[in-house]
């Protein structure tokens, strides 16, 4: 089970947060192709890396944060609101 | 004298305090603090089960919970229990068990003919067998294994007479530690200790009823096991946890622990029988020691094999010798110290086999006059129901002999205990010192200490707790105080001195004729691995599934690591180079009791009842539990659609009062309020005026719906949204989501009001007079305050808000007041409601008139469904972002051959519809061209009334189809017909 840094609540177990997927890719701009959009609904890839994630403390501060998780060893790198990420 | 008997007093039996217990319905006498193996032991018992597939005699062979014969059930108050071990129940006054898996008796079991089958009962016999026909496998094969099939038998555990039905037997704690040792041996104890003293928290948990591990079994450790529990149960940062197994280590410092509680406690604690620990520690340390292993020899599974570690444990404890003339088949110098107590504890010794040429323990043994045959293996050992002799083979000059004995203590090595460590991603390295796998773990997870490491003998591993304490402490640095100094471990401190010893020589496997097992629970033999490698099974984990060795409740702690030795002696690899299958949580089984805890029936989850509930509940309501909540469905006890319809036909002809407080209300401010709402929602808010209310439509990005309701303006930076009831957290949730990934620059608040304010609909054609009488400071004529207008007013005296606004399709008003006030408001509507024939009606009845009204609920709004395909694509705003807008556009999404919401009636209005009828043409065979999401009895027309999902709906209204539902026998002939059945020009909701 991870255990989440909340900048905001401390150290708190997985189960209090809701995740919120990949944190990789911004959503595209209104004017953008329906391509670009596609590929952010659909084309995420399923990495073996770090990667970065939404995780909503719901079960806290309800506050969006962005974790840098790698999906091999679950080990988290870094923690921040999504406001300061 | 042969045999197992209790031959002098043990450090955990109360002579003066004799048990008396059945097994088999034979009385029998055992002593306190015996388990039930030791007290057979002492009984003379040595077949205690039959085994899994061959049905062969088994007895014990281990003392512990790695145990993987001596499996029994037991028969108390509560029932009958199955796959006990004998070898870690305490023994009880009355105690009642039985041996399993044998039919009629444990002496003659008629499955035994299995083991003289056993060569056409090969690994995968039955993938292979029962292969054809096709028909014999429900009839004929599968009755037959199933009767054939486990272990045990499980009945009925029923409350007895006169005991509480809901005792809780289980319940879950929380615990918190800077360490959390496993295991309180030399190593652990030590640990402890210096940890405790450095001022962290310590969290020491062990197996056993009592501490100390294997000092408990050298009388030359007690005084200093003694003084250290005493010291550490003056640390109050020190938390010992007797009789707990850890079971799973998730990472992140967490760790799940079984702690069984004793007799006298589980008393003291009101029938409590377990408790699942949940604990988060900073760093954990292993010192959970090693698991003496097997020798795969023809035969080791013979009652009267059994580990030599276990036969000191059963002496020392028990006061217990496991035979009267043991002899000994081993490797290793550490097992030697069972043949020197026995000895001194006058027993005979038929002698020492020991496959090395020299070492220092054998030169030991015989000084104390035990024949010690080195270079030698164990080839046949005698006897069916129990160990009779033994034959001897010389390795050198492979000259065989005959050796008397009843009894043979085997070691074939220590494997050190990886199975947790490897829970948390440890990587196994291979020793050869101890010809075993040593788990590799980062220290920022934690370190292992003593056998756990591969370091044995008690005083080094008391030594190497201590280091690893030092250096755990070193790294949490965390500036605490020591407590005591005094108390600190110093390492020069005399310890009882390790003998000498001479390392172990590998022994996997003894070859010769007869079954040589590596897993006893499963009765997997060595033949068993070759026959995986000869059919491509080459890899650990293909292995132990096509053999299922290491996949009983024992999890193969015995033979593991032999299992794997044979496999690599079969692909002629080393052991190293194979590896051992991955061990996953739980190390051991776990009853599903303690998992649910105290999360059992009425509190599996929790209730929420709304503001009102206490009035629905005197009025009479059914009550349906939906999501948390428990709704009226109903008022009235009786089943059957006619209360719903009555209740119906009354907000149709008259006026009827329901409670819609499950809706979720999300309170929305900031200067940019609306521009986010005209980004959550598909249509436009910001266009909407103060004092009004619309509907609107939430889509997913990928354009399909999210959610609906109703959203009203009650201020220029204030709005109200209403979510379904199902959906109330969820849409928070996304909302809060949007806002702060994809909208932060804006300037909007979001608050969950849902419950905070009670929600009444007043409903019918009657409900601006019922209304009217209870609202001061509002004009509610149709002009002043129309459809969709929403406002403020004082409700029955009490500030609350008004929404013009139906979902039944009547005339309708929503009041909104504080949840705590709702009781009186209610209250106030029905008196003003008295005249006008007032009624309150349920969900049913609510179902009912929306269906006929053609609008959607989460059975259309099944994430399926676009905008277009509920027929809402007028909703869809035309510029601007929003969530869901490009791929609205995608041609899938407005190509021809979409399911299309329709209404659907039937023909013959006696008929009736049914949720999920696939609708169909009249030809046989055809395909299905959508299906019923809601149906209902219509109050508004003769018969019933559905919402049906059709391929291209749309352009069906007036065609005929026939609903088809084949588990109920019916078809049914109906008309396609508008999903707005009652009131297609929307009249009765603006009178």
């Amino acid at each position: 089970m991870l255990r989440i840094n909340c900048p905001w609540c401390g150290v708190r177990d997985e189960t209090e947060f809701r995740y919120r997927g990949d944190a990789h890719e911004p959503r595209p701009e209104v004017a953008a192709e329906s391509t670009a959009f596609i590929a952010y609904v659909y084309e995420r890839s399923n990495r073996r890396d770090w990667h970065f994630e939404w995780w909503l403390h719901v079960g806290g501060c309800r506050r969006l944060l962005r974790i840098d998780r790698h999906t091999l060893t679950h080990e988290i790198r870094s923690i921040a609101d999504a406001e300061r990420a | 004298m042969r045999g197992p008997a209790r031959i002098c007093a043990g450090s955990d039996t109360a002579t003066a305090q004799p048990l008396q217990f059945r097994f088999d319905r034979r009385a029998m006498q055992g002593l306190a603090g015996d388990t039930l193996a030791s007290a057979l032991l002492a009984n003379g018992v040595r077949v205690i089960a039959r085994s899994f597939k061959y049905h062969r005699p088994r007895g014990v062979l281990t003392a512990g919970a790695e145990e993987p014969c001596a499996l029994v059930d037991v028969i108390g108050a509560a029932g009958r229990e199955p796959n006990q071990l004998a070898t870690t129940i305490a023994l009880q006054e009355g105690l009642i068990a039985e041996s399993q898996n044998r039919w009629p008796s444990l002496k003659f079991d008629v499955l035994a003919i299995n083991d003289w089958l056993g060569r056409f009962l090969p690994a995968g016999f039955y993938y292979k067998t029962f292969m054809a026909p096709g028909w014999a496998w429900e009839r004929i094969y599968e009755p037959l294994i199933r009767r054939a099939a486990g272990f045990g038998r499980v009945e009925a555990i029923a409350p007895a007479q006169g005991t509480h039905a809901d005792t809780v037997h289980a319940e879950t704690v929380h615990d918190h530690a800077d360490v959390l040792v496993i295991g309180a041996g030399a190593a652990g104890l030590a640990a402890a200790r210096s940890l405790g003293s450095a001022g962290l928290r310590v969290l020491l948990v062990d197996q056993q009823r009592a501490l100390g591990g294997g000092t408990r079994l050298d009388p030359r450790w007690q005084s200093w096991r003694d003084s250290i529990c005493a010291t550490l149960q003056r640390f109050a940062n020190v938390h010992c946890l007797p009789a707990t197994t850890v079971v799973g280590a998730y990472g992140y410092g967490v760790f799940a622990a079984l702690q069984e509680l004793a007799a006298d406690e589980s008393v003291a604690f009101a029938g409590l029988r377990e408790r699942l620990r949940v604990i988060r520690a900073r760093r954990v340390l292993f010192a959970n020691g090693a698991i003496e292993r097997l020798i795969a020899f023809p035969g080791n599974d013979r009652p009267g094999v059994v580990q030599a570690g276990a036969a000191l444990m059963y002496l020392r404890r028990y006061g217990v010798a496991v035979g009267r003339r043991p002899a000994w088949f081993l490797n290793n110098d550490e097992a030697y110290d069972s043949a020197l107590a026995l000895r001194a504890a006058g027993i005979e010794c038929a002698g020492i086999i020991d496959a090395r040429v020299e070492s220092l323990a054998a030169d030991r043994a015989r000084a104390a006059g035990i024949e010690v045959h080195a270079g030698a293996v164990v080839d046949a050992v005698h006897g069916r129901r129990g160990v009779s002799g033994l034959r001897l083979r010389d390795l050198q000059s492979g000259r065989q002999r005959k050796l008397d004995a009843d009894s043979l203590l085997v070691s074939g090595g220590h494997s050190p205990s990886t199975a947790l460590a490897c829970q948390l991603g440890a990587s196994l390295q291979w020793q050869d010192s101890i010809a075993g796998f040593v788990a590799k773990l980062a220290p920022e997870s934690g370190r292992l200490a003593g056998a756990a490491r591969g370091v044995f003998g008690m005083a080094a591993a008391a030594r190497d707790g201590a280091e690893a304490a030092r250096l755990i402490t070193a790294q949490l640095n965390a500036g605490t105080q020591p407590v005591d100094r005094a108390l600190d471990y110093d390492p020069d401190s005399p310890l009882p001195p390790d003998p000498e010893v001479t390392g172990i020589t590998a022994l996997w496997e003894v070859s010769g004729r007869g079954k040589a097992f590596v897993d006893l629970q499963n009765d997997v033999t060595a033949a068993d691995v070759r026959l995986a490698v000869r059919e491509g099974y080459e890899h650990v984990e293909h292995m132990k599934r096509y053999t299922t060795h290491g996949m009983g409740a024992d999890q193969g702690r015995t033979g593991g690591l032999v299992g794997s030795a044979v496999l690599a002696a079969a692909l002629g690899l080393q052991v190293q180079a194979v590896g051992q299958a991955k061990p996953r949580p739980y190390a051991q089984p776990v009853p599903l009791a303690a998992l649910a805890g105290g999360e059992t029936g009425a509190h599996f989850k929790p209730k929420r009842r709304l503001p009102l509930h206490d009035w629905h509940e005197a009025a009479g309501a059914s009550f349906v539990s939906l999501g948390l909540w428990l709704r009226p469905l109903v008022y009235a006890r009786q089943g059957g659609w006619d209360p719903v319809l009555v209740e119906a036909r009354h907000v149709r002809g008259a006026v009827g009062i329901t409670d819609v407080s499950t809706l979720g209300k999300i309170d929305v401010q900031g200067a940019d309020a609306a521009q986010f709402l005209d980004y959550i929602y598909a249509n436009t808010f910001s266009t909407l005026p103060v004092g009004r209310a619309r509907y609107g439509i939430m889509l997913r990005e990928d354009a399909m719906l999210l959610d609906d309701g109703t959203t009203s303006r009650l201020g220029p930076q204030h709005f109200l949204v209403t979510t379904t009831t199902a959906n109330a957290a969820s849409i928070l949730e996304h909302m809060e989501f949007q806002l702060q990934a994809h909208r932060r620059q804006l300037d909007v608040h979001l608050t969950d009001v849902s419950d905070h304010w009670a929600q009444i609909a007043v409903a019918g054609p009657r409900a601006r007079a019922v209304v009217s009488a209870v609202v001061s400071g509002l004009d509610l004529t149709n002009t002043a305050f129309p459809f969709m207008a929403a406002g403020s007013a004082q409700i029955a005296g009490i500030p609350g808000r008004i929404f013009r606004i139906s979902f039944s399709g009547e005339l309708a008003f929503e009041l909104a007041v504080p949840a705590h006030q709702a009781t009186a408001v209610w209250l106030a509507l029905l008196e003003a409601g008295k005249a006008h024939g007032i009624r309150p009606y349920g969900l049913d009845a609510l179902n009912t008139l929306r269906i006929e009204k053609g609008h959607v609920t989460g059975a259309e709004l099944n994430g399926n469904t676009s905008a277009d395909d509920l027929g809402l694509q007028r909703l869809l705003k035309l510029n601007g972002d929003f969530i869901g807008r490009a791929l609205t556009q995608r041609p899938g999404l407005t190509a021809a051959g979409r399911l299309q919401l329709v209404g659907v009636r039937p023909i013959d209005s006696s008929r009736r519809l049914r949720n999920g009828a696939q609708l169909v043409t009249a030809g046989e065979r055809s395909m299905s061209l959508g299906y019923l999401t809601s149906a209902t009895p219509a109050v508004a027309f003769e018969g019933w009334a559905g919402l049906a999902l059709l391929t291209d709906g749309r352009r069906c209204f007036g065609e005929r189809l026939y609903a088809s539902s084949p588990v109920h026998d019916e078809f049914t002939e109906v008309a396609i017909v508008t999903p707005h059945m009652y009131d297609p020009e929307n009249q009765r909701v603006r009178a």
